[in-house]
């Protein structure tokens, strides 16, 4: 968390000493977003991030969004109508704009384009940032271990993709390693976002004896069943704790403002170059919410230990011996797992009794 | 008290005048909406419908795009509008779209890599083929079982919904996407794209045959025993009868008309446009063809300029989020509007007004 | 797999919890298409009574005020319907969709600023020595009220349509406007209230989604609700008891499935979610291949436009 703190501030000073002199015209910055932006949830993180980059660059930028963009054809034309009104930087926030970006860019040479947690860069206008989300279900299933009482957990889970299993995975080896009789509940919605069926799936998860809810999905419903019900429960995206003062333990923050503010700094200061990175609590925008009081200061301060060694590299979440679900080794001592092999992960690690859908 | 009394035929001034006086209401309407949140109410209406057309800055691309958005809705929209005549309801069109396009990515997976001159035919009758069929199944039920079509053709929609889900993140996904759902990028398939035919036009094959199913619906109305029998099948049921049509294969005729158009809208679509399979790949065009059908009355012509309408609704309301900061839902909202104005004043051209002394019972 | 972990008990009230909110829109939509009304508009009158519901209960600190203000809300939309498809004698199939549509856009725009809000608690009663049966007790009588006033409705609506001359009345209108006209009932009014107490009902339902089942407001969160919502009132053939069943039914295979997860069962879910959707249609084909049409007990004039002078 001061790790944080303390990048953004840096940052906030550099951005305090160049952009002011710069700035004749004001930089058009454009956002697509694939959801609402009152969906509380993970547009509604890129929308925040948006608006520190106005309050921090001031009247250097003039950003502008569309919500709730089908990907495809939609997405394309927004992007295009972004670049032909005069944006020069475009941040696709979404997945499945990866095809559209790349197309747009390569019509628009000039205007750099930001694509999150895609896979695809056709063009050298166009980079990708994506999160370590694992490194913070990391910890929370480290914190979930210790504060089970029933040793049963419940995950209520988007689509199976790679993404979430590796969170899956990640969450279930520290609770495991923090508590080793602990299990994984886990429930498929197939949706992002469908308050109901995910207030269901809490609801079924609870009956059927998990006492510390996780989810990876993006609506806060799950939080204020735990609420209701007197469990606990992890927040996802943004600080959900308005929803279950009580039951509300932590939450995974995605913080994309401080990469937003460098990225457009880079473009001010004409040193933009397409990258690809995946950054974690290093770079802060992996973060956690303030811990509950009714976190015990020992499991506390082993929170923040973790979150320190994984900011400073001393730790990587994913460390063997590790083996797969069918008992096949996977990492060996010591070794730590490869970025692609977590990017690509379709296997849940060995103790998980669930099995993956198809 | 008012009395509305019913026209011998459609008034053809009130045909004419009613689109532009709901359009006229409809700008009141939603600038005093615009106004309430706080924006500019001129600004918003000349974003929405001046600038994609006019706008010297971006007009030369959104244009085209207009046709991009619309062609699916007027190709859908016309294949609708002739069991709406008919008083057959089909109100699933999304399912076929999506079977349409499933249909036709099928296609074009399994064929890649290869390339070859037949796999963009095989793959336009496959979309067809699908769209058809899916349609068909509400009107075998109908004409065998009775069933309602409006609720299986419905019901219908989500079962390919879930299909389409499954299938993005199954059968269908991208072996080399990483895991991700979501097809290959079937633009990118040389044999299997579905690209513009002339550059920064917007026509592409669906463009055209959305053009195409225009003058075929109009003469189909007009100058067809068919297109007779579909308008007299609405009008006079009985007379119909007696006239010779046989209801069952008018629902069959009607219903796989639709789903064809539809699942060739999909088939485009996807080879296109939208370039590739995955979990939101059907986005509402089915529904909102719907909308096209009612605005433009179910007449071809008035089709088309109902989806360049609502087509014009969808890319200014984009640029007025983009410019002015509104938000998405007061689109939606003003998108209801207009379709409730067009709606509410359609019976001008049906019914004169009278005012009359109120009856003695 | 750990089937044991699944108390039947439990499951078969959370089912019921589930299937409150599509309960209480088929209900009111039953009711609109008994009289000839087919209202495709129910999504669109959920999501507002689900904000608006939200909003007066976060206001003033009583949900049910919230609720009465949710079907208050939710009927006024519906009246634009009303007015649009029985006055003004539009389709009602496009007016439905735009009904959906102008819904949607509406209750995000009065939802700004309610994200993040918690709504005041619905208590749950536990009616004293009913609710400490065994068994019974925790599947009937521990509930909120709302699961309980849902079921009265049900009740009521059955009566209405059975024993009462208005139902009798409605039923005439939604099965031969004309011949109802003839006999000097008011088609026009019938039908508007029928489309009123739709709304209400819709209304009702979205309120209890953002009252009680999810408690908290966000855009869209009504998810297709009101579309199942519209294919319940099929699977029941127009009839109140087959309605609660249908609602239970289908609150209960999402029930059941998320719980058969929790448990450890391999199911797959993509399909599984295909199912309700597949039995409606069979359910239809059955009902309406075994009997005569009267008896299928669809309302013969549903989705006609109805002009006096015809």
């Amino acid at each position: 968390m001061k790790r944080r703190t303390l990048l953004a501030s840096s940052a906030m000073a550099l951005g305090l000493a160049v952009s002011p002199a710069l700035a004749d015209d004001p930089l058009k910055v454009g956002f697509v977003y694939v959801g609402p932006v009152g969906d509380y949830g993970w547009t509604a993180t890129h929308d925040a991030a948006r608006q520190m980059v106005e309050e921090h660059f001031g009247d250097g930028v003039e950003t502008s969004y569309v919500e709730s963009v089908p990907e495809g054809a939609d997405a394309e034309r927004v992007m295009t109508q972004m670049a032909l009104s005069g944006h020069e930087l475009i941040f696709a926030t979404s997945f499945g704009f990866g095809p559209d970006a790349n197309n747009v860019a390569a019509r628009f040479p000039d205007v750099k384009f930001e694509h999150a947690t895609g896979y695809t860069q056709d063009h050298d206008n166009v980079s990708l940032y994506n999160a370590r989300f694992y490194e913070g279900r990391a910890v929370i299933g480290h914190i979930a271990g210790k504060m089970t009482e029933t040793n049963t957990i419940g995950y209520i889970a988007s689509y199976p993709i790679p993404e979430v299993i590796m969170g899956i995975n990640s969450a279930y080896l520290h609770a495991k390693a923090a508590n080793p009789d602990v299990q994984f509940r886990i429930i498929w919605v197939y949706s992002w976002f469908d308050p109901a069926q995910e207030a269901d799936a809490a609801t079924a998860l609870i009956e059927q004896g998990a006492d510390v809810l996780m989810q990876h999905t993006d609506s806060s419903a799950p939080i204020a069943i735990a609420q209701e019900n007197g469990v606990m429960a992890f927040g996802q995206a943004s600080d959900m704790v308005a929803f279950g003062p009580d039951a509300h333990l932590t939450a995974i923050l995605d913080e994309w403002g401080p990469y937003y503010i460098e990225r457009i700094q880079a473009v001010m200061d004409s040193t933009w170059q397409a990258g690809d990175v995946w950054h974690g609590f290093a770079e802060g925008m992996v973060a956690l919410a303030p811990l509950n009081e009714r976190i015990p200061e020992d499991v506390r301060a082993e929170a923040e230990f973790m979150i320190e060694a994984i900011a400073a590299g001393e730790y990587h979440p994913f460390t063997g011996p590790i083996n797969r679900q069918d008992g096949s080794p996977w990492l060996a001592e010591g070794e730590t797992a490869p970025d692609g092999d977590l990017l690509g992960m379709n296997f849940y690690v060995e103790g998980i009794t669930a099995e993956i859908p198809n | 008290m008012i009395r509305l009394e019913r026209r011998p035929a459609p008034s053809r001034f009130w045909t004419a005048a009613t689109p532009v006086l709901a359009v006229l209401l409809t700008m009141l309407a939603g600038g005093l909406m615009f106004a309430l949140l706080g924006k500019d109410p001129v600004a918003a209406i000349r974003i929405i419908f001046w600038d994609p057309l006019f706008n010297p800055q971006f007009a030369s691309y959104s244009r085209p795009q207009l046709l991009v958005k619309a062609g699916p809705l007027i190709l859908i929209a016309v294949g609708l509008s002739f069991g709406f005549r008919a008083n057959i309801w089909n109100i699933g069109a999304e399912g076929q779209y999506i079977i349409g396009a499933l249909c036709g990515a099928g296609v074009a997976l399994a064929f890649y890599p290869l390339e070859a001159w037949f796999i963009f035919p095989l793959m336009v009758l496959a979309g067809a083929l699908g769209g058809w069929a899916w349609a068909m199944i509400p009107a075998i039920l109908k004409t065998r079982f009775n069933t309602n079509e409006i609720l299986v053709s419905l019901l219908l929609v989500y079962v390919a919904e879930r299909l389409l889900a499954a299938l993005a993140m199954g059968r269908m996904r991208n072996p080399e996407g990483g895991g991700f759902p979501g097809s290959r990028n079937i633009a990118n398939y040389p044999s299997a794209s579905n690209t513009e035919l002339i550059a920064n036009t917007g026509m592409h094959w669906g463009v055209v045959t959305a053009f195409i199913a225009v003058i075929f619906g109009y003469i189909l109305l007009h100058r067809h025993i068919l297109g007779y029998h579909v308008q007299l099948a609405g009008q006079a049921p009985r007379a119909a009868r007696f006239a010779g049509v046989n209801p069952d294969r008018l629902v069959m005729f009607c219903l796989g008309l639709a789903g064809l158009l539809a699942g060739l809208a999909g088939m485009f679509e996807v080879a296109g446009p939208a370039g590739r399979i995955n979990i939101d790949f059907g986005s509402g065009y089915g529904f909102t063809a719907i909308i096209v059908a009612f605005l433009g009355r179910l007449h071809p012509i008035g089709i088309l300029l109902a989806g360049l309408l609502l087509g014009l609704t969808y890319i200014g309301g984009e640029l007025a989020q983009m410019m002015l900061g509104l938000p998405s839902a007061a689109i939606q909202a003003f998108q209801g509007m207009l379709l409730f104005f067009l709606l509410a004043l359609d019976m001008l051209s049906n019914y004169r007004i009278r005012l009359k002394p109120r009856e003695v019972a | 797999m750990d089937l044991s972990s699944i108390n039947p008990i439990v499951l078969i009230a959370s089912m019921m919890a589930a299937a409150t909110p599509i309960l209480l829109a088929a209900t009111g939509e039953l009711i609109c298409e008994k009289s000839g009304v087919l209202n495709l508009g129910v999504e669109g009158m959920m999501i507002t009574g689900a904000v608006c519901g939200f909003v007066v209960a976060a206001g003033t600190g009583n949900p049910w005020l919230g609720f009465a203000f949710a079907a208050l809300a939710a009927l006024a939309i519906s009246l634009i319907f009303g007015i649009i498809t029985q006055v003004l004698m539009a389709n009602q199939v496009a007016t439905g969709l735009g009904l959906t549509l102008f819904g949607l856009g509406l209750s995000a725009l009065i939802g700004q600023g309610y994200q993040g809000v918690r709504p005041p608690r619905v208590p749950r009663i536990e009616i004293p020595y009913l609710s400490d049966i065994p068994v019974l007790g925790r599947i009937l009588f521990s509930h909120d009220p709302m699961v309980h006033i849902s079921l009265l409705l049900v009740v009521a609506v059955w009566v209405f349509l059975k024993f009462t001359r208005a139902g009798l009345i409605l039923r005439a209108v939604g099965e031969n406007h004309h011949a109802a006209h003839a006999l000097g009932y008011r088609v026009v009014r019938v039908r508007l209230m029928a489309i009123a107490f739709g709304g209400a009902m819709a209304g009702l339902g979205g309120a209890y989604l953002s009252l009680v089942r999810v408690p908290q407001w966000t855009e869209g969160m009504t998810a297709g609700a009101g579309w199942i919502a519209l294919a319940l009132v099929v699977f029941a053939a127009w009839r109140p008891w087959r309605l609660l069943l249908g609602a239970y039914l289908f609150g209960g295979i999402v029930v059941l499935q998320l719980n058969l997860q929790a448990a450890g069962v391999r199911i797959p879910v993509e399909y599984l979610a295909m199912s309700p959707y597949l039995i409606t249609i069979l359910v239809l084909v059955i009902i309406s291949s075994s009997r005569g049409r009267n008896a299928l007990n669809a309302p013969g004039s549903l989705n006609r436009t109805y002009h006096a002078s015809q």
